[in-house]
């Protein structure tokens, strides 16, 4: 019978099936960070039960840690008891912790890929809602609750019941100026931010697969950003070569058996999905947002809507565009912003910091801009260092902080202002996302470093970009 | 987890659509290490000004509105993963939320925490809007057993939706886990038969 990848993946982990239909779903990797474990764990205390399989779940601290004197102990004694807390909880329960000062360390969505743990046909949970950036490799991979944290670590199973399938099918080719976040932000614009909520997504097409390994994880690191639980990518050669050679991926032989397996990873030719959409790559242009969540976005050279979408309540719209500052109809090109932030687990990785480095080069940040940029990881930080990127940046203006998940959410010291402006490459720009009272603009890697150099929101393209 | 059988209260209308989870409990009190307590900063940028006075315009401020019920419009709970959003809710004492559509973790997490989710049609919540906005002290019933919701003073009632598995463990306060616990042998059973050692790959350097 005829299979998504989705289904392929599902049922090759299903331990049984629950009175009602839920699926036991059995979980191969696990990743945990400070914030939403430490209750976890203390029910595991309380029941008196240990960790079932701890080398299937791997720890790091991300979400709370400083991006600048990491050597020195967390200022914020409510950040340093929840780290401190994950390091005795780790010990104590046998659980591998990439924590402070640990060359794997980083965002949690960063270093899973890079040291090769994530790995094509794999069930992967965290608690954290943007595990979907993990589907990029061909995996089930999705965010959970503390109580389904507790769960994975006592059972390594989570009770589900299984989406409806969802394919969403990008043909063609970027414009110059064009990344995979734009892709995303299109997408989302265009389903909304309940649009997939129900389903799990496999992105295909010839714009998807042309994408690097790291551009992928950007689109599926936004699935949850238009309500879906993940979203997945099939693995190609792409896929195997970026993971060849990595710390935790198979080695010689094991690899090519490896390999040989994950090739038949793909969506059957007549499978059947509960819902398609169809885009076309040469319809996305640099895209930002205008309101207060993932689905307000337009392409940069648009005006806001005069009206909330078909569905969507006035009074929503209305609440939003007030906390913004903007008015409907207003065009947002040349409009001043104070803040840009360049990192998190959508925008951090090697390759988005050399696409700035490219573009700042002998260039300036307007000086009323405040630009930092936060590698993803340790790793990503030691490569930026060891090509140079960090000089670029600082000779630009940018800062060029410690990694970790920063002012994406403003857990640690990183937050924007109240009433500022903050062009962002995170995912989310909801009400004080960033700081109480901060507006963020959402957008590319790119157009956040245009933003820096003039000041203000711009179109990318209107800059040379061939050099 | 405490049981749910049924309520019957007034309830508090929170008509935003889209309200994600850093609203409900903003990233910035995540910082606790126990599950108590979330409440006193539920909706907290809604709720208070920076400097700690009540925002008099928000309804949790509004004395008219009380109750164990949170009637607040679509795709409620969006966002982030974050379980504190229910513990808040929870903790703050509402044991429902109505919306007409929920985020799919939001969902899971309140089911696991005692605190029920009852989707209704865009026309049914909007008589639930009518109804406390007519008269702020109109009692509401929510029965699990038989997943109806109705508005006391017209009869008007409506059933949801609820998984079955869920639903039985709502009415006898179970939780997942003590399930998947019962099932620890037949896991590592299933791990035995697989063909690829699940593990193959180490994960200590």
């Amino acid at each position: 019978m005829s299979k998504t990848l989705f289904d392929k993946i599902w049922d090759a982990h299903i331990v049984t099936t629950a009175e009602g239909g839920q699926d036991v779903l059995y979980i191969d990797r696990h990743f945990i960070h400070e914030v939403t474990s430490p209750q976890a764990f203390t029910g595991l205390r309380q029941r008196g039960i240990p960790v079932f399989r701890p080398v299937q779940t791997i720890a790091t601290a991300d979400h709370n840690v400083p991006t600048q004197n990491q050597h020195l102990p967390i200022v914020e004694p409510l950040s340093r008891s929840q780290v401190e807390k994950l390091t005795e909880n780790c010990a104590e329960f046998g659980v591998e912790l990439y924590g402070l000062g640990h060359p794997y360390q980083g965002i949690v969505h960063v270093i899973g890929p890079e040291l090769g743990i994530t790995q094509p046909g794999q069930t992967i949970v965290c608690g954290d809602s943007h595990t979907s950036t993990h589907g990029a490799f061909g995996a089930i991979a999705f965010g959970i609750g503390t109580s389904q944290v507790e769960q994975v670590l006592a059972t390594q199973c989570l009770l589900q019941k299984r989406p409806l399938r969802m394919r969403i099918t990008v043909d063609g080719q970027l414009a110059p100026g064009v990344l995979s976040k734009d892709i995303i932000l299109y997408i989302i614009a265009q389903l909304g931010a309940a649009g997939g909520t129900g389903y799990f997504v496999e992105y295909a097409g010839s714009a998807i697969r042309a994408l690097s390994m790291e551009a992928r994880m950007t689109i599926c690191n936004m699935s949850i950003e238009m309500g879906a639980r993940g979203g997945l990518i099939a693995p190609d050669n792409t896929t195997f070569e970026y993971l060849r050679g990595r710390e935790f991926a198979p080695a010689g032989a094991d690899f090519d058996a490896a390999v040989a397996q994950w090739q038949h990873l793909f969506s059957d030719a007549d499978a059947v999905f509960d819902r398609e959409y169809q885009f076309r790559a040469e319809d996305i242009a640099p895209m930002i947002t205008y309101g207060t969540n993932p689905g307000m976005g337009i392409r940069v050279s648009e005006t806001v809507p005069e009206a909330p979408a078909a569905g969507d309540s006035l009074a929503s719209f209305s609440k939003s565009l007030d906390y913004m500052g903007f008015r409907p109809g207003e065009r947002l090109i040349g409009k001043s912003v104070g803040y840009v932030f360049i990192g998190s687990c959508t925008n951090s990785r090697i390759e988005d910091l050399r696409l700035v480095a490219r573009f700042v080069q002998g260039k300036q940040k307007a000086s009323s801009v405040q630009a930092f940029i936060v590698p993803g990881s340790q790793q990503v930080a030691r490569q930026a260092k060891a090509e140079g990127l960090d000089q670029v940046f600082v000779a630009a203006g940018f800062e060029f902080r410690e990694p970790g998940c920063s002012a994406c959410l403003g857990m640690n010291e990183d937050k924007v202002p109240a009433g500022e402006y903050c062009v962002s490459t995170s995912n989310r720009n909801f009400e004080g996302r960033q700081g109480p009272g901060a507006r963020t603009i959402l957008a590319s890697p790119l157009t956040a470093a245009a933003a820096a150099v003039t000041g203000t929101i711009v179109d990318v393209r209107d800059f040379d970009l061939e050099n | 987890m405490e049981k749910f059988i049924s309520v019957n209260t007034t309830a508090v209308p929170l008509p935003n659509e889209d309200v994600d989870t850093d609203q409900i409990i903003p990233a910035r009190f995540l910082k606790a290490t126990t599950r108590e307590g979330f409440g006193d900063n539920l909706f907290c940028d809604w709720r208070y000004q920076p400097d700690g006075a009540a925002k008099t315009d928000f309804v949790l401020n509004n004395p008219l509105y009380q109750g164990q019920i949170l009637v607040a419009g679509k795709n409620f709970g969006c966002g982030s993963s974050r379980e504190h959003a229910a513990w808040a809710l929870a903790d703050y004492g509402f044991r429902v939320v109505v919306s007409s559509f929920f985020a799919d973790i939001f969902k899971g997490n309140a089911l696991n925490n005692g605190l029920l989710p009852v989707q209704v049609s865009p026309a049914f919540l909007h008589d639930l809007f009518t109804a406390i906005e007519t008269d702020p002290a109109s009692r509401f019933s929510v029965d699990l057993e038989q997943q109806t919701i109705s508005i006391d003073r017209t009869g008007a009632s409506e059933t949801f939706p609820i998984d079955p598995f869920r639903k039985v463990c709502l009415l006898n306060g179970y939780d997942d886990l003590d399930y998947l616990l019962s099932l620890r042998e037949q896991i590592a059973t299933w791990e035995q038969q697989q063909p690829f050692s699940i593990t193959a790959a180490t994960l200590t350097p």
